[in-house]
């Protein structure tokens, strides 16, 4: 056992309850023992001064790709899980695109077992929706589930089939689980590598239109609505997802949705000059989309905020753009990224923020965590609101370094994450 | 550097005076090739690699003849016997060239943007020869020179461009290089061979090509891909002549006679009809030798020269 760690006169913000107010917070044998006001720690108590910091539940991020196994080479669940810790997350949810895949029990404790092994970001594994995640053959969910499994995805590629979709939603709910959409139809978003509009216009790049991902995002909502099961929809990324998305939550369906850090600050102008790290899918859009997606994140239609990390290895990034693999790394740029866009410009309060990046995701993968509530997981993340930092990739505890904000300077970062009572990460300062 | 910087890379973003600058260059180059001595020393001692990651004929033996006849040492490096099918890659090829000390490259690329990608990761200069349907930019000149020439200047001409613009990298350099020059753009095809944000790019649409006809001083028409129809994006050749062939029927009805290019190779039958191709107001083999010309005048002042020595280099011979 760790010593106890009793954290000292910090911005205490807890938005499982209500809670935003200085005071002291009490970590024993890996549980919030005492939380608010002063604390006497106990005889041996190790100290932490989190004076102008604020104390927060660990974030966590229900969208990674930690590339193990099969990509060791570009991240191992070990450098992935210390990258989130490095960024302020005690908990982050691993993609099952995995080679093999993610789609069996034996994986899937895998997984589980590297994330243990590392020590440091609690790591839940994905199981894929179905075999080999080719839209064919539901997995088995309910061996994955035994084996630590919390949702279930083909994250990389859609359920095209919308019977398999069907039944993947009325299954899951034997388990319990969210069954969690990667919304594109494959094919209106064939050989796209951007955005479809001005710029893929202009830069003679074929574009993926919203479309592709908003036909999806509406057929999830009714087969949901058909089935009552609760789809989880990834890494929105328009204004139209955003609004069919209120109307199903308008008529009581139990859908849920996530957007990422980068697509609420970036939009398609980034691919300007064929930047390589300004490519993922779905692809940034345009300025009233992230504007939608704001507003979206602030009144809640959109649950909650990932990042998508995918780390890639240089060499495939540093490629003409048509052929370099989508997607970027985030875990260590998104509170940055969070406070900066959504923070800094009055989208969300702080509370606000951490009720996105850790109460909701905890509460819409039914995930321990979330809460500084006496009792509950000693998960605790401490960040700097004020601090200006500026992106180096070299420093990134994460393999990848593919960033489309390296040389930005950006404000607020996690100064001491704790996991389990366990300080895991602490900022050199 | 050069009043063209480093590299050649597209026509977007270039100036007025820049493209001016390219096409005065070229005309009295022009002469060059209608001595009985092509040559001329100018580019004596430079090395410049043709790389060709897909299949050209005409572009690629127009820039070596371009070389050639200014004195350059020229090599052609063409997919099918380059070390990219082993696996290399695009960067890596290009070092190793340039390891051997060469002064340019001419890229031609199936991907858009990649001749950009080459040129911020070589110190030689890179002249893009079509990279994917980004753009052509040789070409796009070519087009202004044959233009300008036939129609007496640019500023306020109007110029539409037909045909499968979404895949067309000729079409983008010529909307950047006549819209620089002062020309009003139109572009006429199927919708579903348009980008969406076309008119964005600042362009007109014309849905019928006797409305196009009826408006335009000029019309390139661009190849159209026969793949096109495989892939879905119209129904059929034969229909696609019917609603857009350029025939000599719908140019007779036009209000005055219009300037006919075609950056080749041309579908007859399909996008233009030989009467048209082989009539009296088709530029399409000007447009040829014209490319000599211009591709001259790129190598020429991205080499370092003065524009106003141009001349002088036309009267030297080896």
């Amino acid at each position: 056992m760790t010593a106890p760690l009793l954290i000292t006169g910090g911005r205490l913000v807890d938005p499982s309850q209500g809670l935003d107010a200085v005071g002291d917070l009490l970590l024993v044998d890996g549980k919030v023992a005492a939380i608010g006001g002063q604390i006497a720690g106990p005889d041996g108590a190790q100290r932490v001064d989190a004076k102008g910091l604020v104390v927060a539940p660990g974030f966590i991020d229900v969208h990674v790709h930690l590339r193990e196994p099969g990509r060791e080479e570009v991240e191992t669940v070990a450098t992935g899980a210390h990258a989130a810790v490095a960024g302020g997350f005690t908990a982050v949810c691993a993609m099952p695109n995995t080679k093999p895949v993610t789609d069996n029990q034996a994986t899937v404790g895998f997984v589980k077992r590297q994330g243990e092994a590392a020590g440091f970001a609690r790591v839940y594994p994905y199981g894929a929706i179905t075999v080999g995640q080719m839209g064919e053959t539901l997995a088995e969910f309910g061996e994955m589930v035994a084996a630590g499994a919390v949702a279930v995805s083909d994250d990389g590629k859609p359920v095209e089939n919308s019977h398999i979709m069907r039944t993947a939603l009325e299954y899951a709910q034997t388990f319990g689980i969210p069954v969690v959409e990667h919304c594109e139809v494959m094919a209106l978003a064939h050989g796209g590598a951007m955005h479809e509009g001005t710029v893929s216009a202009r830069l003679g790049l074929k574009g993926i239109p919203g479309e592709a991902e908003e036909i999806d995002v509406i057929r999830c909502i009714l087969l949901a609505k058909l089935t009552k099961g609760h789809i989880h929809l990834c890494h929105l990324s328009t204004k139209g997802s955003v609004d069919l998305v209120r109307w199903g939550k308008d008529q009581g369906v139990n859908v849920t949705a996530e957007v990422c850090s980068h697509h609420i600050s970036l939009t398609h102008e980034a691919v300007e000059g064929y930047n390589t790290n300004a490519k993922m899918n779905p692809p940034l859009r345009t300025a009233e989309d992230v504007a939608a997606l704001q507003q979206g994140v602030k009144d809640g239609t959109i649950d909650l905020l990932v990042t998508d990390h995918a780390p890639h290895h240089y060499d495939e990034k540093e490629r003409e753009f048509p052929d370099a693999p989508n997607g970027i790394v985030g875990l260590e740029t998104a509170l940055g990224v969070n406070m900066t866009w959504l923070v800094e410009r009055g989208v969300l309060t702080i509370p606000q923020l951490v009720d996105r990046m850790s109460t909701r995701p905890a509460k819409v993968f039914h995930l321990p965590g979330g809460s500084l509530a006496k009792g509950r997981l000693a998960d605790v993340t401490l960040f700097d609101p004020a601090r200006r930092w500026t992106v180096d990739a070299a420093q990134f505890k994460s393999k990848g370094r593919n960033t489309p904000y390296g040389g930005q300077t950006l404000t607020g970062q996690a100064v001491c994450t704790i996991v389990g009572g366990r300080v895991v990460h602490q900022l050199d300062r | 550097m050069t009043i063209l910087g480093k590299d050649l890379l597209g026509l977007a973003g270039l100036s007025r005076e820049q493209v001016t600058t390219i096409l005065d260059v070229a005309e009295p180059l022009r002469a060059i090739s209608e001595r009985a001595i092509k040559k001329v020393p100018t580019l004596r001692g430079m090395t410049v690699v043709n790389l060709f990651f897909e299949p050209s004929t005409r572009t690629r033996i127009s820039f070596e003849f371009a070389e050639k006849r200014m004195s350059a040492d020229t090599v052609n490096v063409a997919t099918a016997a380059s070390s990219v099918s082993k696996g290399e890659t695009l960067v890596d090829t290009a070092r190793n060239l340039e390891a051997m000390r060469i002064d340019m490259v001419v890229i031609r690329h199936p991907h858009s943007g990649a001749a950009r990608f080459l040129a911020e990761r070589i110190e030689s200069n890179v002249i893009n020869a079509g990279d994917g349907t980004h753009e052509h930019p040789t070409q796009g000149l070519l087009d202004l020179l044959t233009l300008r020439e036939k129609l007496g200047g640019l500023e306020g001409k109007r110029i539409c461009i037909v045909g499968d613009v979404l895949h067309s990298r000729v079409a983008r350099s010529n909307i950047w290089g006549l819209k620089a020059m002062g020309a009003q753009v139109a572009v006429c095809g199927p919708r579903s061979l348009l980008p969406g944000a076309i008119r964005e790019l600042g362009v007109e649409v014309f849905d019928r090509i006797e409305a196009a006809i009826e408006w335009a001083d000029a019309l390139n028409i661009l190849r159209l891909q026969l793949e096109r129809m495989q892939l879905g994006y119209i129904p059929s050749l034969r229909e696609y002549n019917r609603v857009f062939g350029v025939t000599r029927a719908r140019l007779e009805r036009a209000p005055r006679d219009l300037i006919i290019l075609h950056p080749g190779p041309m579908n007859r039958g399909v996008e233009i009809d030989s009467d048209v191709a082989d009539g009296p107001h088709s530029v399409i083999l000007e447009q040829v030798t014209n490319g000599v010309a211009v591709r001259m005048a790129v190598l020429y002042l991205l080499a370092g020269n003065a524009p106003a020595l141009a001349d002088a280099a036309k009267g030297a011979t080896v």
